[in-house]
Formats: C-alpha cells, sequence, structure tokens
C-alpha cells in the first residue's frame, strides 16, 4: 500500500504543472526554508532570517499582524455586506433587518465584521504601545512610526464612518454627537473661534461638507458610506504597504543595538 | 446596579471591559520583560544582550509558525464571539428623538468625556490634532540613544512615564469614566445609582476670574490671558532653570520647546479636570470670541 502511494506522489511530483507551481520540494533543509519564503508572494514580505527574539510572543506581542489580519476580515466581510445592503435612508436600516433574519448567516456576517472593527482598535493600540515600550521608533524607523500614527487615525475613522451605516438610532447619533464638534473648528465651523467673522454659517462651515448638509441625514449616509468602503480602506491599504515595507527597509524588526 | 449590568452587558461595550484586562496584562509583560533586562544591565551584560539580538533564525519556520497559530487563535475567538453576542441594532434612525445620553462609540468616549472640561473647539477640533501630531512627533523629540530596540524602564524614564500618564490615565481613564460612569445629561453616576433622567445638578461653576472678585469683561480678558501666558511660560522658566542641564543640551532649543509645548499642553487637561472637579471652575480665560 505503502508504495502505491509513494509511487502516485513520485509521479505527481514530476509532473510539469506540479513543477510550474511549486519551484522546489518540501524537504527540511536549509535552502528549501530560505525557498518557502523568497518564492511565496503571501511570505516574501518577510525576510528570510531574523533575530531570535523577533519571533518571539512576548516580544513582538503580534500586535501588528494581528491589526493586518483583523483588516483582512473586515474587507472580506464587508464586501459581503455590501452585497446585501443599501446606503440610502430608505433601505439600509430594512436591509440590515434583511441580514438579521433573512440572509443566511447574515448577523454572523454582521457581527464578525463589527468584532473584528471592534478588535482592530484594540490591536492597533497595543501595537503603537508595545513598539513605543521597546522603543521601536527611535532611528532608523522615525518615519515608520508616523506612517503608523497615519495608519492608527484612519482605523478610527473606519469605524467611525462604519459606526453610522446600519441607520439606527445608535448610529445616527453617536455620529451627531461626533460630528458636532466640527461646528466648532476654530475659522472653519460656524461656532469656532473667529468662524462667524469669516463668514461661517451652519449651511458653509466645514461640517456642513462632511455631512452634506445641516445635520445627519440621507447625503450624510451615503457620504460615509462611499468614505467607508472606497476612500479610506484605499487609503489605509496603501499606507499599511507604505509601513510593512519601511519595516524591512530599515532594518527589520528592532533589536538592541 | 441595574445600570452598571446594563452597560457592561452592552454588546458594543465588550470591547472596553476587555480591553481593562489586556490592558493590565500588557502592562505586567512589559514590566516583567524591562526589569529583567534592566537587571542584566546593572550587572554589566550589556554586550551580551546585545549578542543575543543579533542571533539569527530561520523566518520558516519559526516566525510563520508563530503567525499561523496567532491567526488561528484570533480566528476562533473571533468565530466564537460572533456567534455568541449580536452587534447591536435599535430602532430606526429617528433625527427628532434625541436618546439620553447620546454616547459616541467607546473609542472615542475620552474624546466626549473632554468636553466636560473644554469648549467643543479645543476638546474635538484643537486636542485631538495635537495628540496626532503630538504621537508623530515622539521620534523626532526623544533624543535619548538608549532602550532601542529592547524593553527597559531604567534607561528612559521619562519617556515612558509620560507615555504611560497620556495613554492608560489620561485617554483610557477618560474613556472608562465616560462609558461607565456618565448617564443622562451627560451628568456623573456612581455605578450603583439609578440613572435619573430628572437628576438636578445644581450649576454652581464660575470662570476663574469670577471665583477671584474680577467683573469687568475687559479685566477677565486680561486676566485670563496673563493665566495661560503665565502656564505656557513655565516652559521658559524652566528651560533658564535648567539651561545646562543634560536634557536640555541634548534636545536643543526648537526640540525642547515643541516637547514642552505638548507636555504643557498635555498637562493642562488632567489640571482644567481637578479645577473642574474640585473646585467648580468653568473657564481660566474668557474672551469675546473663545473660552479656555
Amino acid at each position: 500500500m505503502q508504495a502505491v502511494f509513494d509511487r502516485i506522489k513520485e509521479s505527481v511530483l514530476k509532473t510539469q504543472v506540479w513543477k510550474s507551481i511549486f519551484r522546489h520540494d518540501y524537504e527540511d533543509s536549509q535552502r528549501n526554508r530560505l525557498l518557502q519564503v523568497l518564492d511565496n508572494i503571501w511570505l516574501h514580505l518577510h525576510p528570510t532570517k531574523l533575530p531570535r527574539h523577533g519571533a518571539y510572543l512576548r516580544f513582538t506581542w503580534c500586535m501588528g499582524g494581528i491589526t493586518f489580519l483583523l483588516f483582512l476580515v473586515t474587507a472580506v466581510t464587508g464586501v459581503l455586506l455590501m452585497f446585501y445592503y443599501r446606503p440610502t435612508a430608505e433601505y439600509a436600516f430594512a436591509d440590515m433587518k434583511y441580514l438579521q433574519f433573512d440572509v443566511p448567516f447574515g448577523m454572523f456576517l454582521r457581527n464578525m465584521h463589527r468584532w473584528a472593527a471592534h478588535g482592530m482598535v484594540i490591536a492597533v493600540w497595543l501595537h503603537m504601545f508595545r513598539v513605543f515600550l521597546t522603543g521601536s521608533y527611535k532611528p532608523p524607523r522615525e518615519f515608520n512610526w508616523v506612517v503608523g500614527v497615519i495608519l492608527l487615525t484612519t482605523t478610527l475613522l473606519l469605524s467611525f464612518t462604519g459606526y453610522l451605516l446600519p441607520w439606527d438610532q445608535l448610529s445616527i447619533w453617536a455620529v451627531t454627537v461626533g460630528t458636532n464638534m466640527a461646528r466648532a473648528t476654530p475659522l472653519l465651523g460656524h461656532e469656532g473661534p473667529f468662524g462667524p467673522e469669516l463668514g461661517m454659517k451652519p449651511d458653509n462651515d466645514v461640517r456642513f461638507m462632511l455631512l452634506g448638509g445641516t445635520q445627519v441625514g440621507p447625503p450624510t449616509l451615503l457620504r460615509f458610506y462611499v468614505l467607508h468602503c472606497i476612500f479610506l480602506p484605499l487609503f489605509l491599504a496603501v499606507f499599511i504597504a507604505v509601513h510593512f515595507w519601511r519595516v524591512r527597509k530599515d532594518g527589520g524588526i528592532s533589536g538592541p543595538l | 446596579m441595574e445600570n452598571l449590568k446594563n452597560i457592561l452587558s452592552n454588546a458594543d461595550n465588550v470591547p472596553i471591559v476587555g480591553l481593562l484586562f489586556i490592558m493590565v496584562f500588557f502592562v505586567w509583560l512589559w514590566w516583567r520583560e524591562a526589569s529583567r533586562t534592566d537587571k542584566r544591565i546593572a550587572n554589566g551584560e550589556w554586550e551580551q544582550i546585545r549578542a543575543e539580538g543579533q542571533d539569527k533564525i530561520h523566518v520558516w519556520p519559526y516566525l510563520t509558525r508563530n503567525e499561523f497559530l496567532c491567526s488561528l487563535a484570533i480566528m476562533i475567538l473571533l468565530t466564537v464571539w460572533s456567534v455568541g453576542l449580536d452587534a447591536p441594532l435599535e430602532e430606526p434612525a429617528n433625527p427628532s428623538r434625541t436618546p439620553n445620553p447620546s454616547k459616541a462609540p467607546w473609542y472615542f468616549l475620552g474624546l466626549q468625556e473632554m468636553l466636560v472640561y473644554f469648549d467643543p473647539w479645543i476638546a474635538g477640533v484643537v486636542l485631538p490634532t495635537i495628540i496626532i501630531v503630538g504621537l508623530m512627533a515622539i521620534p523626532y523629540i526623544d533624543k535619548n540613544p538608549k532602550g532601542n530596540g529592547y524593553y527597559t524602564y531604567q534607561e528612559r524614564k521619562f519617556a515612558i512615564i509620560t507615555f504611560l500618564f497620556g495613554f492608560l490615565v489620561l485617554w483610557l481613564s477618560l474613556i472608562i469614566l465616560g462609558t461607565f460612569l456618565r448617564g443622562p445629561g451627560w451628568n456623573f453616576f456612581a455605578p450603583w445609582e439609578l440613572w435619573d433622567t430628572h437628576k438636578v445638578v445644581a450649576m454652581v461653576n464660575v470662570d476663574l476670574h469670577e471665583a477671584l472678585g474680577i467683573r469687568s469683561k475687559l479685566g477677565a480678558n486680561i486676566f485670563g490671558a496673563i493665566i495661560v501666558g503665565a502656564y505656557f511660560s513655565l516652559a521658559f522658566v524652566y528651560y533658564f532653570w535648567k539651561k545646562d542641564g543634560e536634557l536640555i543640551k541634548q534636545l536643543g532649543v526648537a526640540r525642547y520647546g515643541v516637547l514642552a509645548f505638548l507636555f504643557l499642553t498635555m498637562m493642562a487637561l488632567p489640571i482644567k479636570m481637578i479645577l473642574r472637579i474640585f473646585f467648580n471652575i468653568k473657564y481660566i480665560w474668557v474672551t469675546p470670541w473663545f473660552n479656555v
């Protein structure tokens, strides 16, 4: 029996198809350990070797990786939710009910999206905390810390714009509270210092631009939807690319200099 | 206790309750690692620590294995969480029915809580901007070459204490205060108190100049400007006092200026909180255009 399996395995491994996909065998050798990383598009962002402490959870807390994983979860579940959700005041809430009661696994999908988003906020804070405590923002990694702060802010903005989309009492009032502060923006808000002096009114200031109206209404829903599903994720993806690339370019995981 | 139970069982508040325990764990973990390293440095094992940092291992399998297990654990946790707990969905949006209290999502409740102590233009716009810009500025202000790439406390006490104060004491405790202890009218409610929508809170707040007997508007304006100006000129006082000290020499004037501004701005929050909570002081500086 064993011989049969071995022969099948051997003949499969020798085929042109197999060889065109997998460039090396799986035997545990020095060379294969390096190729496993180098020849794989998903893994090649890693170096082939890293300092020992870089693989220790007690050093990295794995929080950067977890943040990225949770971002992928929100992206996948988010796209699936988009199939069932219409960002208009007439339908948005009804579509939430539709997800809850009619769509197979609809509620599970929504839960996963929401809890992954909350988890992402926590993970990104903890990642920043870890990077601070290990002093990893110090030269030569100063700029990557700045990119990290941009990513942190974008994560919060993504959570905030997503909060409005269910279009229930919770979301509309949370966003009302949040965006009310914009009317107090110095110079650019109609209740901010020197705003009225510059001609700011409720219907032409920075909050009006954000909401598409003088209060949170249907135009706000559409605006936040577009920001949440298109602009902010793309923005985040671009800076994630920069962030990861810089980790490598700045010398990989930090260690005692 | 009814309220506390309601808040705790609110699905959206699970992350903040979880965060409390997570933070305790990670602060403990940091402290364990840091004190271990500090002890070794004190024993003169620095060269050994450096050498250990150079020791390399293969990414495959040692790192990828941990990444895989981490992802697996997180996905399991997330699945269990999503099966067991439903995302909240309240009544349809109704612009004519304002809930009391209206709360932002938990990660913004620190900002909302700051509204008690500062006007919206400071709490909602200026301070968040300063927090973001201040965080970005950290690597360019902190010129301490030590503590790069390992956990330590002894080698960078000021940086770590300041960050812990800002992150744990200010940011997280404001979130906790806003989440658990604020009820209708954004009034303070102890966990065992009933959320009474009709709770009457006497408005006894006065502005600082009123408390000190200054009555004229112009006088108040000038007085406030002097107080705020004096507060921020503490930076100059410290500069000329410690001009030849190691810190200022290392930083230079520009970096010191930015650091002092950010530090004093951060400390203004707890100062204003104490003034507001214990002395019922509302504004420090009242002008026709803005109040501080």
